[in-house]
């Protein structure tokens, strides 16, 4: 493998940043409403999101990137294999962050939220300023565990045509028949990506089980 | 102590409640309570656990929902809206068995956040209630720690500086020194005499029948959700009417 093939794996490696950056970023933004909304005490709200959570933890990842990809095509809206993994990447973030947040959200004491509510906070404060902060310290390990699986979910953008890490893989190894060399690398970029952010994981959970002693 | 007696007297109720009742399903919490207090007045509410009575304070600010009567905070009448709710809690500070601080702000911030994001006041001028309240409670050199650095006493201690920060026309404490180490009692204690010294209407669900004795104008007992008995604290202790005040009494005196 040439200078040549190896730019164009970081090519890919690129575009595997960029969805995995995008769908975390989207993700957490849809995926803090729907955590919201599945711990607002209104019934119908909480019913409808914890559906919507069950329908993206029931199927798998590459059928929900096959739905968004092609079912929207079939309603009319075009897209490009970019926005429609992008899309899809989102979704699937938002249902998994949303319940890891959910159950961060309930795991903070209720003490805290009867002293704000005694404290005349208003929701919005008491969420901002009180739960929250304290949930996602609480989320923090795994939110990164679900990053890790995010990075390496993208590779599934591959198969509808999307060409980050894993296809750029695909494509070089096509070209000069060393398909052992190419993926051997591929995975180490993965695991350089991946690893890191595990370890920080670790550390955090430890961390934060000795400061809860 | 006789300047409160008089303003016991004289003015309106500054918390009154009137047929309140509260049920967990079919279990009855709250029966038919009535009660009034007046601007300045000092009520110990005693009772035995699961007798309702931090169910009872707990409804004044409506941390707990009630299903019967009505309740009256400073002129408000507590609707089950939020707008009123509001109101009320503006007005009635509340000071819990677990202190309830907020672990991930400096004892500072805690006194700091509501004001601010409540009442609207700024930032200086909510810092500097935060320490003048911080002193009058004699832990203003712990401002800028953290609740896990303190003391489960210091930690009481800010949480009554926090909810004086919102210059509360009331008090409510539940059990504000049932999860303190014997020895840091007395600290958050005296700090109540003295906040009952300057005046403040207070309600305490405590079995400190010390502080009753010598803080209180009226001590209630309360048994399976209803008021049983209320008299002022040397009437009660010396001569309680119930058979069930004289049981819960020799119990928990007979204990200390």
């Amino acid at each position: 493998m040439g200078r040549e093939e190896f730019l164009f794996l970081l090519a890919g490696l690129k575009w595997t940043v960029a969805l995995s950056v995008v769908a975390f970023l989207c993700g957490s933004i849809a995926g803090l409403i729907v955590a919201l909304a599945r711990t607002s005490g209104i019934f119908i709200v909480e019913r409808l999101t914890a559906g919507y959570i069950a329908v993206f933890q029931g199927t798998p990842l590459l059928m929900q990137l096959f739905v968004v990809y092609y079912g929207l095509a079939l309603i009319g809206i075009q897209m490009d294999a970019w926005a429609a993994v992008s899309v899809g990447l989102t979704l699937h973030a938002s249902a998994f962050l949303g319940e890891i947040w959910r159950g961060s959200i309930e795991a903070v004491p209720r003490g805290q939220t009867e002293a704000a509510k005694a404290l005349s906070l208003g929701y919005v404060s008491r969420m901002k300023d009180v739960v929250l902060p304290q949930a996602i310290r609480i989320s923090l390990p795994a939110t990164i565990g679900f990053l890790v699986q995010l990075i390496k979910g993208t590779s599934l953008a591959s198969i509808v045509g999307f060409t980050e890490l894993t296809r750029a893989g695909n494509i070089i190894s096509n070209q000069i028949f060393q398909p052992l060399t190419v993926f051997g690398v591929v995975g180490a970029l993965y695991f350089l990506m991946c690893c890191p952010l595990t370890i920080y994981g670790a550390h955090l959970e430890r961390k934060f089980l000795t400061a809860s002693r | 102590m006789n300047q409160t007696m008089n303003s016991a007297t004289t003015t309106e109720p500054m918390i009154s409640l009137s047929g309140v009742e509260k049920w967990y399903g079919a279990f009855k919490a709250l029966d038919n309570i009535n009660m009034s207090v007046a601007k300045g007045e000092k009520i110990v509410l005693c009772g035995p656990s699961g007798s309702g009575k931090s169910t009872l304070i707990r409804c004044i600010n409506h941390l707990e929902a009630y299903q019967k009567g009505d309740i009256h905070v400073g002129g408000i009448m507590l609707g089950h809206g939020s707008k009123t709710i509001d109101a009320v809690r503006r007005e009635v500070g509340m000071v819990f068995q677990q202190f309830n601080l907020f672990p991930h702000l400096t004892v500072l911030q805690n006194c700091m956040l509501a004001p601010m994001r409540s009442l609207g006041i700024d930032k200086a001028q909510a810092e500097d209630r935060a320490r003048t309240l911080l002193e009058r409670v004699k832990i203003s050199e712990q401002a800028e720690k953290y609740p896990a650095q303190l003391s489960g006493g210091q930690q009481q201690r800010v949480a009554i500086a926090r909810a004086l920060c919102m210059r509360p026309k009331a008090m409510l404490f539940d059990e504000p020194t049932s999860a303190l180490d014997p020895e840091m009692v007395k600290e958050v204690l005296d700090t109540m005499i003295a906040l009952a010294e300057e005046g403040m209407t207070m309600i305490c669900v405590t079995h400190e029948m010390g502080f009753a004795r010598q803080v209180a104008d009226r001590v209630i007992f309360m048994a399976s959700g209803a008021i049983v008995e209320e008299a002022p604290p040397a009437e009660f202790f010396s001569n309680p009417k119930h058979e069930r005040t004289r049981k819960f009494l020799g119990e928990i005196l007979g204990r200390h």
